[in-house]
């Protein structure tokens, strides 16, 4: 058995701190110990990008990072995307193009697309097409995803 | 079934010389952990047999890319994400940017790193046919020092490697002596995003004149290890790239691979992706090299 450790760290701006098992995932802790329960879980194998949180300013797969990786991390969750008052650019596209159905790939899209963005404020087709390569969607057929990003990149 | 948590221990020492130390005072009870991208999913799946890990991601000593005029040298827990941003390994060995490019998505090559897929030692592996047709050294550190080894000849079989349990892969080394040379990459998966190959493919090459000058082939997910093919490419060296060469080296391939029967695809479709790729790799190596 091991035993469980303090980890601190920012969440959405705000300073938190947890008692986990060190190789507890990131998702579960995020979820069920903060109740931040935006964050999806899909294949809880790194394949389907519904789980992705951004990790001092990169994109990852929260169901494979142990939370003893995130100790003093900044980490921004799809409860963080938005400001105050207005939608990022990138939901308010998702919602007025279609880019969501049944809403379990949407968190992770809306961070890929906005890393994506933050990246690269003009990506061609096809870097849009690689910076959502890591997450699926079982309803849209894609296309709606795509626009959606495509119309927040002309905002 | 999903692992029980408790079970697991992941340890978060200082400073390099911490883990040298812990590996070397309880040898084979701890095992590194850097990005976590392989044993994550082990964990999950209920699989994780190993149950106490050392958390190397945070090491500075392990990260970062240095060159010199004779070599280019990268930290370990380089992630794919940096490897693919590298100016000089953009410019002198693009089949590690594009392995690097073609593994996983983007949240994976943000946390994958270049030691962990090669200490992971999956035949599948993306970046290893790319290290080994390039080359590569690779250094371990222990608290005994440390020792530099060619990187072929280190997979001595299916996840068996020359290491010992007190030591850690620190850095990885290429030669810069890619100028000229064809190079010729290529993963065959089910998609192009996310997926585990079925056959992938590194060589690089020189003509001399209308005679093959040197190359080194090497193939993944077709045996045991990622294989060297050695005695292909003896069979090619010198000779002028026609159907009779191209037919010899053929054969010399098909007896250095051992492709199987597996859940990603049949020992047949690979035999032929291979030698298509074979194939394929001496068309452009005589037009280009």
């Amino acid at each position: 058995m091991s035993t469980t450790q303090v980890i601190e760290f920012t969440v959405n701006g705000q300073a938190r701190s947890v008692e986990v098992f060190p190789m507890a995932r990131l998702l579960d802790v995020l979820r069920e110990q903060l109740q931040l329960t935006g964050t999806k879980e899909g294949c809880g194998e790194g394949e389907c990008g519904a789980c992705t949180v951004s990790i001092d300013g990169h994109i990852v797969n929260s169901c494979l990072v142990p939370a003893a990786q995130v100790n003093g991390a900044e980490i921004t969750t799809i409860e963080g995307v938005a400001g105050a008052d207005d939608l990022h650019a990138v939901q308010q596209a998702f919602i007025d193009h279609g880019g969501a159905q049944c809403g379990i790939c949407t968190p992770g899209m809306v961070l890929a697309a906005v890393d994506l963005l933050k990246r690269n404020p003009e990506p061609t087709e096809n870097d849009i097409r690689t910076g959502l390569a890591g997450n699926l969607c079982r309803c849209t057929g894609y296309m709606k995803i795509f626009e959606s990003v495509v119309r927040a990149c002309q905002k | 079934m999903r692992a029980f948590i408790p079970d697991y221990q992941l340890t978060t020492p200082a400073s390099l010389t911490d883990v040298l130390a812990l590996l070397n005072n309880e040898p084979g009870v701890w095992k590194p952990f850097a990005g976590g991208t392989d044993l994550m999913v082990l964990l999950e799946a209920g699989k994780l047999e190993h149950r106490n890990y050392i958390n190397i991601w945070g090491l500075r000593e392990l990260r970062g890319i240095e060159a010199n005029d004779t070599h280019i040298t990268v930290g370990a827990l380089t992630t794919y994400t940096e490897v693919q941003a590298h100016p000089i390994l953009r410019r002198e060995f693009p089949m590690l940017c594009q392995a690097a490019s073609e593994t996983g998505g983007l949240a994976i090559q943000n946390r994958g790193t270049l030691g962990g897929n090669i200490i992971n030692a999956s035949p599948a592996a993306d970046s290893p046919p790319a290290l080994l047709a390039y080359d590569a050294e690779i250094e371990l550190v222990s608290t005994r020092g440390s020792r530099w080894l060619p990187y072929q000849g280190f997979h001595t079989g299916y996840k068996q490697m020359q290491i010992g349990p007190d030591e850690l892969l620190a850095r990885i080394r290429l030669p810069r002596n890619t100028a000229g040379v064809v190079h010729y990459y290529r993963k065959v998966g089910t998609r192009k995003a996310q997926a585990i190959s079925k056959v992938c493919f590194a060589a690089v090459g020189k003509m001399n004149g209308e005679q093959i000058d040197d190359m080194r082939i090497v193939i993944g997910s077709v045996a045991p290890i990622v294989v060297r093919c050695v005695k292909t490419e003896a069979a090619l060296r010198g000779q002028k790239p026609g159907d009779e060469t191209i037919r010899k080296a053929c054969v010399s391939f098909e007896q250095e691979i051992s492709p199987i029967d597996d859940i990603r695809s049949t020992a047949k479709y690979r035999l032929q992706v291979a030698k298509n790729l074979l194939v394929d790799f001496l068309t452009k190596l005589s037009q280009n090299g």
